[in-house]
């Protein structure tokens, strides 16, 4: 059997950055940190008040009526307004393609989690009878792909995949495969997260998993660095547009990439912790590249899952070690978590659209906050300031709690 | 403001219409396009607003914002 090519011919990104893909990547190069004081809601009480928050956000209410907005969960919003972008760069509404070969796979680690906290302390206050008729369709984790699907009548595959902080690299996985398979033409892929509120921070701060550093917000994610102490909660949303690659040309669409691998494994260790040598990460590099054939020498650069946990970033460097061997000291590193925290099961899908930028651009982002190196992480992590690099290839590394792996493997447009 | 003026308001901020469009003879469904889930929302943002409970077997006949009024007085006496 034969797999077709999968182009990628749009993107869509929001997070702490900014609010649409120019003004993330402009920022991202600059090495700015998205990471502030909570500014949307009262922090008080809570242990951890910062995050990579995403700022002055209204949604078009042309993409959803306005008395929905105040109904529809944040996560949901997102997943619209960076849609509408991939969509209008891809033009591929006009592609001609039949409404049922297009599909929406988005990852979503955690769904409506605001309004699970609004909704039971209504119930515990109010009573069942308050509880909002649109609180089960509002969190639930597949609701933006069934809003998308309405929105813009795309009749094809359509769900959700929850893998945790890994969930929209797998999404992107799966959408390829879609394609790579023919059942369908184009797919809208990634993810989407926004649980930033007091119950959510009190969960991961109880894992001892976030960062406290309240005092220096845009200094707190700092992956590599010896000073690093959790990881930072951030939000948004990275969607991604995919096409069968000889479709795609031949409507002459721009194709910014192609995916050509991608892989997916359980380090079957622990429920949370990593394995201590990156022994299911290593598995899911090493799966991709071989699904892709391509020589581990002509990877130039991985976008790490680098969360800036102590334990994660260290296990995570000797897996690309084993994996890569002497090339590892070759290719670039970074973790763009520096600049915009953890956006957790959207992570994979904006780390994603940082790969194709770099591929596309040339310029590699940099891990920010990495003033002393910790011995135990000695790649180049691209410390601090963005570098010119020509590559072929790039990778992307997700993984997520339950001990769940995913990597996704781009290569530069021809 | 008169109670008719205050459902009108409430209307008016539940479904983003402009209360000048809202009279007594507004349909919920067939001028406001409000499905069942709706009107659960609403009716559930008149209780709290009027401090009345509004059984569910009754918010079935209560069609319009005319006959929304017309129940709140009664319930009022």
């Amino acid at each position: 059997m034969k797999f077709n090519r999968v182009a990628v011919t749009g993107m869509g990104a929001m997070c702490g950055l900014g609010n649409n893909l120019d003004e993330v990547w402009a920022n991202a190069l600059a090495g700015k940190s998205g990471v502030t004081t909570l500014q949307n809601q009262n922090t008080e009480n809570w242990p951890v008040t910062f995050g990579g928050e995403v700022k002055n956000f209204k949604l078009d209410p042309e993409l959803m009526d306005p008395k929905d907005q105040d109904r529809f969960d944040l996560f949901n919003q997102y997943a619209l307004h960076c849609t509408d972008e991939a969509l209008k760069q891809s033009k591929l509404l006009s592609a001609g393609y039949a409404m049922e070969k297009i599909g929406v796979v988005f990852g979503t680690g955690l769904g409506g989690f605001p309004h699970i906290e609004k909704n039971h302390q209504i119930f515990l206050e109010k009573g069942a009878r308050r509880v909002s008729p649109f609180f089960i369709p509002s969190v639930i984790p597949n609701m933006p792909e069934g809003l998308i699907s309405i929105k813009w009548g795309f009749k094809g595959i359509n769900f959700a995949v929850a893998s945790a902080c890994a969930s929209s690299a797998h999404a992107l996985g799966i959408a390829a495969t879609e394609i790579m398979l023919g059942r369908q033409d184009a797919m809208i892929t990634g993810g989407t997260e926004a649980v930033i509120t007091g119950y959510t921070i009190a969960g991961f701060a109880s894992m001892k998993a976030l960062s406290k550093r309240n005092e220096e917000p845009s200094r707190a994610s700092r992956p590599y660095d010896v000073d690093r102490d959790g990881f930072v909660m951030g939000e948004g949303a990275g969607v991604i547009v995919l096409e069968n690659y000889e479709k795609a040309k031949a409507r002459g669409a721009k194709i910014y990439a192609e995916i050509v691998g991608f892989g997916a494994s359980a380090d079957a260790h622990h429920f949370t912790a990593p394995h201590p040598e990156g022994l299911g990460a290593m598995i899911c590099m090493q799966q991709t590249l071989d699904m892709a054939g391509v020589p581990k020498e002509e990877v130039g650069y991985i976008n790490a899952h680098g969360t800036s946990t102590p334990l994660g970033d260290a296990a995570e460097t000797g897996a690309i070690k084993k994996v890569f061997g002497d090339h590892a000291y070759k290719l670039a590193v970074s973790s763009t978590k520096s600049m915009t925290g953890h956006l957790l099961g959207a992570a994979g899908g904006l780390e994603s659209i940082f790969c194709i930028k770099a591929l596309e651009t040339g310029m590699l982002p940099p891990t920010i906050n990495l003033d002393k190196q910790d011995p135990a992480c000695d790649l180049f992590y691209v410390p601090n300031k963005a570098e010119k690099r020509d590559i072929k290839y790039a990778l992307n590394n997700s993984f997520g709690f339950g001990g769940t792996n995913s990597s996704t493997l781009f290569k530069k447009a021809e | 403001m008169e109670l008719q003026d205050k459902v009108i308001k409430l209307v008016s901020e539940a479904t983003k219409m402009d209360a000048a469009n809202i009279s007594l003879n507004t349909s919920f469904v067939d001028d406001l396009n409000l499905d069942s889930l709706d009107m659960v929302e609403l009716m559930m943002k008149m209780e709290d607003e009027f401090g009345v409970e509004i059984p569910e077997d009754e918010t079935e006949n209560l069609k319009s914002i005319g006959d929304v009024v017309t129940y709140l007085k009664a319930k009022s006496h």
